[in-house]
């Protein structure tokens, strides 16, 4: 255990966790952004990945805690390092230049709180009714009273309130800027600056930039259409 | 009086290439036992006092190390860019330990101890070794292996580098070396102290007073001996290459306390510095002579041509290849550009003073790098199978190649001069640089004062009256690392009954008042004018007086001006602040005190050697060509014995005996 | 030309301390930022006031002692200088130049302008250093022919002149610049093989003992280092501890 706490106590053993939580939403984000993508193309089609992925074991009782994990360590250990980082420094600068580094870098902090606000208000949209249905209420059929398919109704139900729509769109702006900082940098931490990184880099912005504008053209689209 | 009654120079017998390792053989060592209960002070850590505290602590004793800086790793030697000499013959062009030797020795302009230099010669291949044990970054060609470049004075390649950095990266070793020992607890490091005073008990150095520069607190610290590595006094000038903080204040108070100081006006003014711009000039910076390798100095050869320059109508790319005058090949066919510095510095002085000086105080000459671009980019394009005719494709490749070998001396110089000296040729002028001469020592490196050893640029020993480029690093290492902690041991030997030295003794007392009523006498003086104001105007009497030309009736002036500077100094002198805190002008203020007194010997020194030699220039004695004239019967050392504030100090002569080389004149034509 | 300079003024380390406006006319361009304070302590002292505390040395930016966060930046708005290389040219007639002490909680203000760096010795101590007595018979220096692309990286890395600049620029106070930059020369070396992995851990433990904060890859350091000091060398201190820990 002593090697345990020892390394994951350290400032880069804690930037290492931090690091690898994050890769790991990356992911999970990836998955997320084509399931919901199904939506726009074919409604049935979401409802069977939905109802899957919403059934299965092995997601529900595996890779669900490990998600919640992850992504509970990285709010915690990020707020953890931002409040040590700015015991570092206990007084502050009459002028500070910013100029040196990107604004995304410098508030990692700012565009975490607005993702965190927007996952209080996802969860209670979406995965607190789901909770509820399935594991109180103990109806796993994935069908509402009509018999249909609930999944994609509940989906496009959420977006026909125009201010949610903005928020997930402030939201996912600023899951950009975080994600464009925050995935190249997950790769500097666990120590990768080759020749890839220039390549890294180009991945990164793409991903930063394509998966949150899907998500935002899912709202948007949903929306719109109905 | 001479040196060898009272003091002898303690050189071994037998014939000189043994000289060494037989004395080696035969001195008294100390057992690890004992080591651990003898205490040695280190005052300064550049790269002869940090090698030294690091080695001595490995071999057991207990050290104590001094700087006034707020780590070791800043001592000045940190700023030594070209070089170090290692007589290593990597490079198969004949180099030996002799040549090495007498290089150094015919360089030193015949000043220098033959024994000391032949061992420093000998164990200069050790440091590369040592340093690149330690993981000191040297240059490498691609196969791997160590690369050479050449320095002034020398017809080989012997000189190890790091790039422009060599002096940081020796002493980040230096530094590396004593942060192994400080964390074994071996070496107690006290940074941000100043040594004030030194405590000498029944005849011997056994302590210092320090002053705590943050408190301000006074200290006293005991010991079984005292090693002061603390550098020259170059800042004597005021303006000069040293550090703001370099200053002669350790060597000094020896001094007063008997020991002897020699050759103290044997000072070295480099050739490349960057010229004085203006009034508010705090220091010079030096460009490291490693440039002399690939550029050329030149002066217009046409006297209109310099007026125009000066006037900002003509530049220097405009000026063809005719109207140049490349003065140092001109002169010195076969050492060429690569001439020592003191007869690069003169050489450039001379064409200023006649009036063809290049910048706007006429006091600059041209280091032009156009040349070696050409060659170099031209080389890289035949490699690369690149058009060597095409001067967009040679520039390029020419300059990547001087940018490899000195880019960040070009930044630095771009960074204060605000031109690129890729594309004109850089202004240089002389600056002092380095003090050849310091505390006297024997061969032990123990000064007049027993227990009293004084290490690196400090002592006097090894350069005469001229030091050879990148010898410097050579000599703080080799001092440091390789002589010192043998020559110690046999001191000590003595010492392993003696027991802790105790710092309530009457001596001890004694120091401490005396350091704390010169203090106090500073804060409490009512006078009007910044310790800066009194330094400035030493500097100005030093540099026209007792600077790079110097001659009988200047001297003699100089001497009583600066008494009478020191006269009005502590009169008129104005310390802000007091005593118990951090306080940079009161640290100052005793410092400056120190030069003032310097100042005065210093001129004294050069009024009684009524000669030419190495750095040495007194315009009485030259040749019709301008070269220096030495003389045969100032073939000594002049070691100057304190007698008390207001008595003539006594000059004692060590005669120099050259027995394995022939004294010659010094010819680099 | 004429300055207005807010100075960062504290008595010692127990004092709260306070920004100071001076008044500087005269100011030549040709002149350093440090000779520019020369000139305005000279006139303090003239009038009888104590002069601003600045740390200096060998003003030609290779000892590391000079530091000064300048209008925000550490050692000012030239790139790939110190303060002591800094000159006036930069600035232009009726600026105003904030000057402030590097801040860090590591780096406690000693007097005014000068602060304790002490913590960069205290890393150094923990293994900045290869274990190696002086002895005059190492091997040969050539007897391990290195690889010149390694040697220059090592070079490069070991350029670090321990000023301080990157925990000043840093938004988290972080000293891994530093620290890599030490571990990143020996690593590079065969010399520095041997303790490599104790020397990352122990140098990791004691940055962090000394109180700098994390490093969040903001690039900041790299920006604004005087050396020129490559985020490559952090991400092989990265590399390095976890390989000693792994």
């Amino acid at each position: 255990m002593s090697w345990f706490s020892d390394t994951f106590s350290s400032s880069i053993g804690r930037k290492i966790a931090m690091a690898l939580s994050a890769l790991f939403l990356v992911i999970f984000l990836l998955l997320h952004v084509a399931v919901n993508f199904l939506s726009v193309i074919s409604p049935d089609a979401f409802n069977e990945a939905s109802h899957f992925m919403g059934t299965n074991p092995l997601v529900q009782f595996l890779m669900q805690p490990i998600l919640i994990l992850a992504v509970v360590y990285h709010f915690v250990a990020g707020f953890a390092l931002e409040a040590s980082n700015r015991a570092a420094r206990p007084v502050k600068y009459a002028m500070k230049s910013n100029k040196n580094a990107s604004w995304m870098s410098q508030n990692m902090m700012i565009s975490g709180l607005v993702i965190l606000a927007f996952l209080v208000l996802h969860f209670m949209d979406f995965w607190v009714p789901e909770i509820t249905t399935k594991y109180i209420e103990g109806d796993m059929s994935g069908l509402t009273v009509a018999g249909d398919m609930r999944y994609y109704e509940e989906l496009v139900h959420r977006f026909q309130n125009p201010m949610r729509v903005v928020a997930y769109v402030v939201a996912f702006v600023l899951l950009a800027l975080h994600l464009l900082h925050g995935f190249q940098s997950s790769f500097q931490t666990m120590g990768v600056n080759n020749k890839f990184t220039p390549s890294i880099k180009k991945i990164t912005n793409a991903y930063a930039i394509v998966v949150p504008l899907v998500f935002i053209f899912i709202a948007i689209y949903h929306f719109i259409n109905h | 009086m001479q040196i060898g009654s009272n003091f002898p120079a303690q050189i071994p017998e037998g014939p000189l290439a043994d000289k060494w390792t037989n004395y080696k053989n035969k001195i008294n060592l100390v057992n690890p036992a004992n080591k651990r209960n003898i205490d040695v002070i280190v005052v300064g850590t550049g790269l002869a006092g940090g090698s030294a505290a690091a080695t001595l602590a490995e071999l057991g004793y207990n050290v104590k190390a001094f700087c006034y800086q707020d780590s070791p790793r800043r001592a000045h030697s940190i700023a030594a860019q070209g070089g170090i000499n290692a007589a290593k013959n990597y490079q198969g062009d004949g180099d030996s330990t002799y040549r090495l030797f007498y290089d150094t020795v015919k360089g030193g302009d015949y000043r220098s101890r033959e024994a000391n230099v032949y061992r420093l010669a000998e164990v200069s291949a050790n440091i590369i070794d040592q340093c690149v044990a330690q993981g000191v970054p040297f240059a490498r060609d691609y196969g791997g292996l160590l690369d050479n470049r050449s320095f002034g004075g020398v017809l080989v390649s012997r000189t190890f580098y790091a790039k422009g950095q060599t002096g940081q990266q020796l002493l980040l070793g230096a530094y590396s070396a004593m942060n192994r020992q400080i964390s074994r607890g071996k070496i107690k490091m006290y940074n941000r102290h100043e040594m004030l005073e030194l405590v000498i008990v029944d005849g011997k150095a056994r302590g210092i007073i320090a002053r705590n520069l943050v408190t301000g607190e006074i200290e006293r610290h005991s010991a079984h001996a005292v090693v002061i590595g603390s550098g020259g006094y170059g800042n004597v000038f005021f303006l000069s290459t040293n550090a703001m903080g370099s200053n002669v204040s350790a060597s000094w108070k020896i001094y007063k306390k008997g020991a002897w100081f020699a050759n103290p006006c044997f000072t070295q003014i480099h050739p490349t510095c960057i010229p004085v711009s203006g009034d508010h000039q705090s220091k010079l910076t030096l460009m490291s002579e490693s440039l002399r390798n690939d550029g050329r100095i030149w002066v217009p050869k046409k006297m209109e041509d310099a007026e125009a320059i000066r006037a900002g109508k003509l530049k220097p790319t405009e000026l063809k290849e005719e109207d140049r005058d490349y003065y140092l090949e001109r002169r010195y066919p076969a050492f060429g550009n690569l001439v020592p510095r003191d007869v690069a510095s003169r050489a450039a002085k001379e064409r200023c003073d006649a009036g063809f000086g290049v910048n706007q105080t006429g006091e600059a000459v041209y280091l032009d790098f156009a040349s070696a671009i050409e060659r170099y980019g031209k080389e890289q394009a035949h490699i690369k199978g690149m058009d060597e005719n095409d001067p967009a494709v040679y520039l390029k490749l020419g300059k990547d190649v001087i940018a490899n070998k000195y880019g960040n001396l070009f930044q630095m110089y771009e960074k204060i001069v605000d031109q690129n000296p890729y594309e004109t040729p850089m202004m240089i002028y002389p600056a002092v640089h380095y003090t050849m001469g310091g505390t006297w020592v024997d061969y032990n490196l123990m000064s007049t004062i027993p227990g009293c050893f004084v290490i690196g640029e400090a002592n006097f020993s090894d350069h005469g009256a001229n030091r050879l480029g990148a010898s410097a690093l050579m000599q703080g290492l080799a001092d440091g690392y390789f002589v010192l902690p043998y020559t110690i041991g046999d001191y000590l030997s003595d010492d392993i009954r003696t027991g802790k030295i105790p710092t309530d003794s009457a001596e001890f007392d004694e120091a401490e008042k005396a350091v704390k009523d010169q203090l106090e006498k500073f804060i409490n003086n009512k006078g009007s004018k910044s310790v800066d104001y009194f330094h400035k105007r030493l500097g100005k009497v030093m540099w026209d007086k007792v600077g790079m030309a110097r001659n009988e009736q200047g001297l003699k002036e100089a001497i009583e001006e600066i008494k009478a500077i020191r006269e009005e100094f502590y009169k008129d002198v104005k310390v802000p602040g007091g005593m118990n805190e951090y306080n940079e002008e009161l640290a100052k203020a005793g410092r400056v005190a120190d030069f003032l007194e310097l100042g005065e010997l210093f001129a004294k020194d050069a009024l009684q050697r009524e000669e030419s030699c190495g750095g040495h220039f007194r315009e009485e004695y030259q040749t019709e060509e301008g070269e220096a004239m030495r003389r045969p019967e100032f073939q000594y050392a002049a070691a100057w014995e304190y007698k008390g504030a207001d008595q003539e100090p006594e000059m004692h002569k060590e005669d120099l005996v050259y027995k394995d080389i022939e004294v010659k004149e010094r010819s680099y034509k | 030309m004429k300055l207005t300079l807010k100075i960062w003024r504290q008595k010692n380390s127990e004092d709260k301390g306070k920004m100071v406006d001076y008044q500087l006319d005269d100011v030549s361009p040709d002149m350093s930022f440090l000779e520019m304070l020369d000139v305005l302590n000279d006139q303090l002292v003239g009038k009888g006031e104590e002069p601003v505390a600045f740390d200096h040395d060998c003003r030609e930016g290779i000892c590391g002692t000079c530091s000064l966060q300048i209008n925000g930046k550490p050692h000012g708005p030239d790139s790939l200088v110190t303060t002591c290389q800094l000159h006036m040219r930069k600035f232009n007639d009726g600026d105003t130049v904030y000057i402030e002490p590097f801040r860090a909680k590591a780096f406690p203000v000693v007097k005014d302008l000068i602060v304790d760096r002490s913590a960069f010795d205290r890393i150094q101590h923990a293994g900045g250093y290869i274990s190696v007595n002086t002895s005059g018979n190492t091997q040969d220096a050539n007897a391990i022919p290195i690889n010149k692309d390694d040697a220059d990286k090592a070079f490069d890395a070991a350029t670090c002149i321990g000023c301080g600049a990157c925990v000043a620029a840093c938004k988290n106070a972080s000293a891994m610049l530093f620290v890599s930059a030490k571990v990143s020369q020996f690593a590079l070396l065969p010399q520095g093989q041997v303790e490599r992995e104790r020397r990352a851990e122990n140098m990791v433990a004691q940055m962090d003992a000394e109180g700098f904060g994390a490093c969040t890859n903001t690039g900041a350091c790299e920006a604004e280092c005087p050396k020129g000091i490559s985020l490559t060398n952090i991400a092989r201190l990265n590399r390095e501890f976890l390989g000693a820990k792994l």
